[in-house]
């Protein structure tokens, strides 16, 4: 990640330079920073709705008994968290929200999977493997019915625009079985985590 | 057919999954009031905690878009594009696509609207839109939410499935409409 946002911000300023557009990119530093802090506020409502949701889920036992019908297929995908995870149920409830379209109900619910994983996860800095595939899952974006694009094909006068619904089920899951086997072929090829010792520096000067 | 069942559930999944929710929890006797308030308190914490790496993403990918680079690389692609048959007109669509959902759905309608409906170009970039995700901006909210820094395999991962996502649009699209 480090290279990457290095690379993206080296890029932009260079062809921004070539361009003539380098005021253009700096103004984007703004925009782009208002643009984050809005991202953040407008999910703060929805967040705390589907937290205290699914925390009723969850002390009902409902998240674990969806986890316990997925066992024979998260036991495959998320190997290293225990069987009685509440992030297998999480997992499976953000995968459908997003199925069907709700990103609203999917982003709040994947972040509450990401927090029970993080819960296991030995090193609290990286990710685990768990978080690579659940990542993989939730990128790839697989989704039954394309409902904005299904809109705007409408708006511009396309006669049966139902047609691209199938297509578009077919690549989206070839993209997302892909990346969940990918995931699960560089978890044996990536060096393992390592357990990182409490940070003690800042007790050191104390001693 | 197919599409009105998906309407129909897509309008009650919500309402029947809180039903659901809130029904089994106070069969279960739980108090549904207190654990919903105590659960919802972390909504704050969480939206706000992800807003740094929020913005060293989405300011990076503003710079970028607000650079000139995707045209650049538009051009430099094309011939190699051309070579597969795919229009030049989507290729802005496969590079915006992973880094922003908005920024792709703009290019989308204006695709959708010069070309028109019955361009093969539109047709493609429909399907390419509509299966697939916005790598980087799931990448810095779930890792975001958690304090990840260390991303190890997870975007090497994103962006060949998105690779992949492509590949498969243009196949199946160029097998179906062309």
């Amino acid at each position: 990640m480090n290279y990457i946002f290095y690379l993206l911000i080296v890029i932009s300023i260079i062809a921004g330079a070539i361009n003539g557009k380098l005021s253009d990119v700096v103004n984007a530093i703004l925009t782009g920073a208002e643009l984050s802090v809005k991202v953040a506020f407008s999910l703060i409502g929805i967040m705390a709705f589907w937290l205290g949701i699914m925390k009723i889920a969850e002390k009902s036992g409902l998240v674990s008994l969806i986890a316990k019908i997925l066992k024979p297929i998260t036991k495959r995908l998320f190997n290293e968290l225990p069987e009685d995870s509440p992030a297998i149920g999480d997992v499976a409830m953000s995968f459908s929200a997003n199925a069907l379209g709700l990103a609203n109900a999917a982003t709040p619910i994947g972040i509450k999977a990401m927090t029970e994983m993080q819960k296991e996860n030995i090193d609290k800095k990286s990710a685990s493997n768990s978080m690579c595939v659940f990542l993989a899952m939730s990128t790839a974006g697989f989704q039954l019915i394309p409902a904005t694009v299904i809109a705007i094909l409408i708006g511009i006068g396309y006669k049966n625009p139902t047609e691209i619904i199938a297509p578009t089920l077919l690549v989206t899951t070839i993209a997302f079985v892909s990346a969940i086997v990918i995931a699960k072929i560089f978890q044996y090829f990536w060096p393992a985590q390592t357990v990182t010792t409490p940070d003690t520096s800042k007790d050191g000067g104390e001693n | 057919m197919f599409q009105s069942v998906m309407n129909i559930i897509s309008l009650w999944a919500l309402p029947v999954i809180i039903l659901l929710i809130l029904t089994m929890g106070l069969a279960k006797k739980v108090p549904i009031y207190e654990v919903f308030t105590e659960g919802a308190k972390d909504g704050f914490k969480i939206s706000v905690g992800i807003i740094p790496y929020l913005v060293a993403i989405i300011v990076a990918i503003s710079m970028l878009r607000a650079s000139g680079v995707i045209e650049m690389t538009g051009t430099v692609l094309a011939p190699v594009l051309n070579y597969f048959h795919i229009p030049v007109d989507t290729i802005p669509i496969m590079i915006v696509r992973s880094l922003s959902g908005s920024a792709a759905l703009g290019v989308f309608s204006d695709i959708a609207h010069t070309l028109g409906p019955d361009a093969y170009a539109t047709k493609l970039a429909a399907v390419m839109l509509g299966s697939s995700e916005t790598t980087f901006y799931v990448l810095a909210v779930y890792f975001g939410a958690v304090g990840i820094t260390k991303l190890r395999y997870a975007i090497i991962v994103g962006l060949l499935a998105d690779i992949i996502g492509i590949v498969a649009a243009v196949s199946v699209s160029h097998w179906l409409f062309a």
